[in-house]
Formats: structure tokens, sequence, C-alpha cells
């Protein structure tokens, strides 16, 4: 068990390793970042900053000194705004992450009961009906679903803000459209790992000692199907993140997404390293905390 | 996750199936569902490849006077712009069909990049294992950390945004499936049977891999390779639409949709259309590719 835990954490490491390389990979492929910073500036000036921010040494020493930095929390200057990069996304995040959880908690309350009602009555009109919607879910794109949204209950019936951030009610446009995308995915493991338990011998077992089904399907199916869906929250979180840029940028959201985006058209690195690095993060941590969380909800694994 | 895997063929020749392939198609043809998308995906290639003659009007020729224009059947409609017209009076209905023409280039050779890549280093980790096994483990991890969305607006972003660069950054950035699901079928098969007689008769390393193993996971690529079209369809959408597109004034469904967004108060077909046709375009393959998957491998996961 614990010799796991370490592997477990070596593994992070060595993730973590990865993830700043390819961060790090980000700015040298774009060419000449000097250029990027003093557009206009004579090329003695350019020589010098080169010289001064160490971009002519060889790239593994570029490498650790960026991997030093990262450690110290230092993404360098925002091109744009003339301020460190990373507490810039910093500040953002709250609100993305407000939007990934409530989006997270919809589509659980959503694909849960779906999900199992579509493996229990497999086959029925009901099941066919999930089916579609989980095709119809997983074929659309998350931005012009939020526009759809936008046209619908913000321009004909003008219940709710087009964008922003300044009301509760400006939540429920992007929380909706973010839902949109990841719920289809979800209900689909749902039906498909019910559907795996749902058979086995313990539930008939439970169903032939007179447990009321009620209770067959919630306790005793839904628990055993509810491991794979541990795992696959992980790989949601990821999605999720991915939707909220886009769910940002269609309703102005002020989140990391935004800024982001914003950052990507103007060429502004540090803060683009500073996201990406810090989104990656998150994901490979929630990963992380779902592998041991996976280890101690499996007993096969613990005892081994 | 766990993948299955065909059963190996009894002849030491390693045949791919090719036999059952009209049992493929007959029972894909049962499906209305997959019958459906397997046409809207025929006209869509076909509005791909005749664009230039089945598209009403040059897709930028610009009209001030036509801008706004409605669609057909709502009131101020011209039967001449069946789907009306941009806020430049260029015709929505020929952008559209012009549109299909980057989805589908980008989709399918996306696709190939990350079909080259991912089998390859499928193969090269469940063959040898050990330390290269290792390696690209760890690889596949890193790149599942990030969103793939992300990591591709990144760096299309910084290499400049053009065609080449798009497909490149999308097969680069969606390959690891390939790569998982190769991988554990090939260290499933790499101790049966016929692959050991192969072995046992002469066959070297590469000649097992290539002729013996590599044919094995044809039908789960196959599957996979048709589903991640259509992704890559949506990841490129989303790209245009962010803004770090093509970098061409070639229209693209993603950079209309774009385009559209700031005019959905006072048109709302601008958006809405080639959105649609992203959703009918995505929604056949995927049709088509969960149809492939239960006639060719039902244990695919």
């Amino acid at each position: 068990m614990l010799s796991l835990v370490v592997r477990r954490v070596v593994r992070l490491v060595v993730v973590l390793a990865g993830v700043s390389l390819v961060t790090f990979a980000i700015l040298q492929v774009s060419g000449d970042p000097v250029a990027l910073m003093m557009p206009e500036a004579p090329e003695a000036d350019r020589a010098a900053l080169r010289q001064s921010m160490g971009f002519n040494q060889p790239l593994p020493v570029q490498f650790a000194r960026f991997v030093g930095n990262i450690v110290r929390g230092d993404f360098g200057q925002s091109f744009f705004h003339r301020e460190p990069a990373l507490p810039l996304v910093l500040a953002r995040m709250p609100t993305t992450l407000l939007l990934t959880v409530l989006a997270m908690a919809l589509s659980l309350l959503i694909a849960l009961p779906l999900g199992v009602l579509s493996a229990v009555r497999r086959n029925s009109v009901f099941d066919h009906g999930a089916t579609l919607a989980v095709f119809l879910g997983t074929s659309m794109p998350v931005f012009w679903t939020g526009i759809m949204l936008i046209l619908l209950f913000a321009v004909q019936f003008r219940w709710l803000p087009v964008s922003g951030w300044e009301s509760w009610g400006a939540l429920v446009l992007p929380a909706l459209t973010l839902t949109s995308a990841s719920t289809p995915l979800l209900l689909r493991i749902v039906r498909s790992s019910m559907l795996e338990v749902v058979n086995l011998d313990y539930v008939r077992t439970a169903r032939a000692k007179g447990v009321s089904e009620w209770l067959v399907i919630w306790h005793h199916a839904l628990v055993n199907a509810a491991l794979p869906l541990v795992t696959v929250a992980g790989l949601q979180f990821g999605l999720l993140l991915g939707g909220a840029i886009i769910t940002e940028t269609v309703f102005a959201v002020p989140g990391m997404g935004r800024l982001i985006v914003g950052a990507i058209r103007q060429l502004d690195f540090p803060i683009v390293q500073a996201g990406v690095f810090l989104i990656a993060l998150m994901v490979v941590l929630v990963n992380f905390t779902v592998d041991l969380l996976y280890v101690y909800l499996n007993p096969q694994i613990r005892v081994r | 996750m766990s993948i299955g895997t065909l059963a190996p063929p009894i002849d030491v020749s390693a045949a791919p199936a090719a036999a059952s392939s009209s049992r493929v198609w007959r029972k894909l043809a049962r499906n209305p569902a997959a019958l459906a998308g397997a046409l809207i995906l025929f006209c869509v290639i076909g509005a791909a490849v005749f664009a230039n003659y089945v598209s009403p009007h040059e897709p930028a020729r610009q009209s001030l006077i036509r801008r706004f224009t409605p669609p057909v059947w709502a009131q101020g409609g011209n039967a001449a712009y069946p789907l009306g017209t941009d806020q430049v009076g260029r015709d929505i209905l020929s952008r559209i069909i012009h549109g299909a023409r980057i989805s589908l280039i980008v989709g399918i050779a996306a696709v190939v990049v990350s079909l080259l890549v991912g089998v390859t280093l499928g193969l090269l980790s469940g063959f040898l294992g050990g330390r290269v096994d290792t390696v690209i483990t760890t690889v596949v991890d890193v790149t599942l950390s990030f969103p793939q969305l992300l990591l591709a607006l990144a760096f299309v972003a910084a290499l400049g945004p053009s065609l080449v660069t798009i497909i490149v950054v999308l097969g680069l950035t969606g390959w690891e499936r390939y790569t998982r699901v190769v991988r554990a079928e090939v260290l499933a098969l790499r101790e049966k049977d016929f692959v050991e007689a192969a072995r046992a008769m002469g066959a070297g390393p590469t000649r097992t891999l290539l002729r013996h193993l590599l044919p094995n996971t044809f039908s789960s690529i196959i599957v996979m390779s048709t589903l991640q079209v259509a992704q890559a369809i949506l990841q490129e959408a989303a790209l245009s639409f962010l803004g770090v597109g093509t970098g061409s004034a070639y229209p693209t469904w993603g950079h209309m949709i774009s385009l559209g967004r700031d005019f959905v108060s006072v048109a709302w077909w601008l958006p809405t259309f080639p959105g649609l046709a992203i959703l009918l375009t995505v929604l056949a393959i995927n049709l088509v590719g969960d149809r492939l998957r239960d006639a060719l491998d039902p244990r695919i996961g």
C-alpha cells in the first residue's frame, strides 16, 4: 500500500516535469520572444535584452531556469499588463472554478438518475431517447450551444443577460452551456457501468432476498458502479476546464479561460504559460487524488 | 480501460478479417440511424468536393445592398439566398458549402497524423516493453494532463495560424488514445499462439510486429479513427471560433459562428446555420462510427 503511494508520488513528479517541458516549449516554438516584448526597439536593445534574459543560453540551461522559476511561482512579466503573470491568472481562478464546479454538480444531478434509469429500463423508449440525447450532445460544438442559449433566453425571451458576470442571473447560461458539454459523456458512462453490475450475482441475490427494487438499484448496484465513475471524474475535470475556456469566451465571463484566450490573441506568452501550467497542474492533482481514492475504494488493490 | 481483442486467426499467416467484411456492411445497413448518418456524410463530402459547382454564389462576394437578408422562409427572404446573407452580404449557404472543405480536410488529415504517431508508439510500447514502455506511458500521461483544446490553442498561436499548423497540432495533441488502445491490444496478443508460432518459424521482430500484430489491431483503429475525425472537426471549429483559425479568408464554420455571435440579436441566422452544419456532420460521423464499433468489435470501450 505504502509503496504504491510512493510510486504514485514519483509518477506525479515525473508527469509534472513533463508538463513544465511542454509549457516551456510553447514560448520556444513561437520564434523570437524578445521581438514580441519590444516590437519597436532597435536590434541592439533587443540583443541586450536577449542577453540579460538568458535567451541565448543553451536550451537545457534555459529549461532548468524555467523550472526553477516555476517552483518559485515566477512565470515572468505579462508583455501586455506589465505585471507578474501568475497573480493575474490566479485572481481569475475562483470564477473559473465556480463555473466548473457548478457544471460538474449539474451534470451529476442530470446524468446519475437518467443514466441509472436508462440502464434499468434498457431498450425502452426512454433509453433510446437518452441515447439520442447523448449523440446530439456530443456532436454539438460548445460555443454554438452557448450562442443558441443566448438566442433563446436572452434575445428571444429576455429572461437572462446576454453576457457578463455581474448578477447571479448571468451565471445561469454559462453554467448550462458547460453542463451540456459534460453531461452526455457522464450519462453514457453511468449507463454502461450500471449495465455491467445490474445483472451480477449479488444484485440478483439482493433481489431474491426481497430487498426492495429501489434499494437494489441505488444501494447495491450503484455503489459498485461508482468505481469507474470516480476514475472518469478526473478526466471529466480536464474536459470541463477545456470547455470553460470556450464558455467564458462566449459569455465574456472574467475567468482564467477568457484571460488565456485574450493572452493567446495578443501573444502574451507569460500569461499563456502560467495559465496552461496551472490548468495542467490542477488536472494532474485531481487525477492523483482520484488515483489514491481509487486505491482506497477498491479493496482488490488495497490488499496487494 | 479494458480493451477487447479480436480472436486471433488460426492460420499463421494472420489474415485480417477480410471474409467477414460483407457481414459488417450488412450489419451497418440494417441500422436506420447509421444509414441516415452515411447519407448525410455522403452529402457533406459531395458538397466539399464539388463546392465550386453546387454553391449558388461566390463565397467571398460581398453586396452591401443585400446585407442581413433573412432566410428564404422568413419575412423579407430572397430565394436566391436560401439561408440568408451575412453582415457584408455574402451568401451563407455558399459559405457553408465551402466551409465543409476545411472541416473535412482538417478532420481527416489531423487523424492521419494522430494515427501515425499513436499507432507507432503503441506498437513499440506494447511490443518492446521495459524502459521504452515506461517512457511512452509517461509521455501519454503528460499529454493527458492538458485539455487538448488548450494545448492546441497555445501551440497554434505560437507557431502562427495556418491550415498545416492546425492539422499538425491537432494531430500531435490527439494521438494518445491510439497508443493506449494499441499498446493494450499488443500486450494481450503478444503471448498468443499465432505470434509464438510466427516467431518459431523465424519471423523477425519487425515482421512479427507489422505482419502479425498490427493487422489484428485494425478494427479498433478504424473505429477510433472514425470517431476521432468527429472530434477533430469540433476542435478545428473551436480554434477558428477562438480566433486562431486557418489564418486565411477562406470560410470555416467556426469562424462564421464567431462573426455571427456579434450579430445574434439582429440576425439569428448568422451563427445558427454554420452551427447546424457542424452538428449534422459530426452527428453523422458519430452515428456511423458507433455502428462500426458494434459491427467490428463490440468490446471496445
